[in-house]
């Protein structure tokens, strides 16, 4: 492909290889990002926008980038991908999207608006880039075209490239601020001081009974379990919770 | 065929992905449709790079990917964040300020 594009010096029409490879995957590539917007589930519309992904790495490689194109795949559809299937899988795959319209029309409107927007960028451009002719990247990328891009960024571009990692350690800070949780502080709590908490919140003392037995037994430390769902207070009636003041807490349990 | 297609089908991209933006109410899905707009962008600049056979573009480039790493990690927090007060991922639920 170089040598077709550097015979001349300049870049007026592609390889049949490229003009092929386009004409399969641009296709691809629409139809892929106008299934990731149309698709109810939220894990398809990822798949979707992987393969939208690779698509435009394979467009950076035809187009001598392929420093960006293999920087696309390990980065975009291997890392930020993998961190988006992570987050939908943590608030909940079917967390599917709703399909009722919260402004009256909107979806026409968005249809009328992306028809005329699509409109707008592409005539222009279709009609500018008539008898387009460019350079081509083969001289640029003498050497290589990473150890070219390497060049750039450590010499002319070595400031922005500063900045641009302190906005990286920046964005990690923040997102484990943000992601950070309070824990409840101390640790696992002990016999001694559940009964201690037992006694002094007026809770239930003894042990609650098991499941599926009805009052079989009813006393203080075997409560019986009412039909209704709550437990007997403990003190020989069934009722009764107007008792004295260390029992009064067991009656509390009838009202569950 | 014409090298600058490409631009074409970068506009396309990103007409897709602004659509995406209005229609849909998932903020995850929402995100992902961000990322169309910014790979779309970065097709362009790629493009452009090679017409111009400068490698200026793909530094650029190269930017806007490290850029939209960085977004993506605080956006997905800022998502999980209001999930967790919130239950739920819909932009429509993120209503407080409205009242």
């Amino acid at each position: 492909m170089s040598t077709v594009l550097s015979a001349a010096g300049e870049l007026t029409s592609t390889s049949t290889g490229e003009a092929v490879t386009f004409w399969i995957l641009a296709p691809v590539a629409v139809l892929a990002a106008l299934g990731m917007i149309l698709v109810r589930s939220a894990v398809h519309s990822a798949l979707l926008l992987v393969a939208n992904l690779f698509c435009v790495a394979v467009f950076y490689l035809l187009q001598q980038a392929p420093f960006l194109g293999f920087v696309q795949i390990i980065v975009y559809a291997g890392a930020i991908m993998v961190l988006f299937l992570f987050v939908l899988m943590l608030v909940g795959v079917d967390s599917s999207d709703s399909l009722v319209e919260t402004i009256r029309g909107q979806r026409l409107g968005a249809v009328i608006f992306g028809l005329g927007f699509a409109g707008l960028l592409v005539f222009p451009i279709g009609s500018a880039i008539d008898g387009v002719h460019g350079n081509g990247l083969a001289t640029a990328n003498t050497g290589g075209n990473v150890q070219a891009i390497g060049r750039l960024l450590f010499s002319q571009y070595v400031f922005v490239f500063e900045a641009v990692s302190a906005l990286l350690v920046v964005a990690a800070i923040g997102t484990m601020v943000l992601g950070h949780r309070e824990r409840d502080a101390g640790g696992p709590v002990g016999q001694r001081e559940w009964m201690r908490r037992r006694f002094t919140e007026g809770r239930q003392v003894t042990p609650l009974p098991g499941p599926g037995v009805f009052a079989r037994h009813d006393s203080a430390d075997t409560l019986g379990l009412l039909p209704g769902g709550g437990h007997a207070s403990g003190i020989g009636g069934i009722e009764g919770s107007d008792d004295g003041p260390a029992l009064a807490g067991a009656g509390k349990g009838d009202e569950q | 065929m014409n090298p600058a297609n490409y631009l074409i089908l970068a506009a396309l991209l990103f007409t897709i992905g602004t659509a995406g933006v209005l229609v849909r109410r998932n903020a995850i899905v929402v995100f992902m449709s961000i990322e169309l707009m910014l790979n779309a962008s970065n097709l362009t600049l790629v493009t452009f790079s090679r017409l111009h056979g400068t490698l200026d573009g793909q530094v650029m480039a190269f930017f806007v990917m490290v850029v939209a790493a960085a977004e993506v990690v605080i956006g997905l927090a800022i998502i999980l964040s209001i999930f967790r007060t919130r239950r739920s991922a819909s932009v429509d639920d993120v209503n407080l300020l409205k009242y």
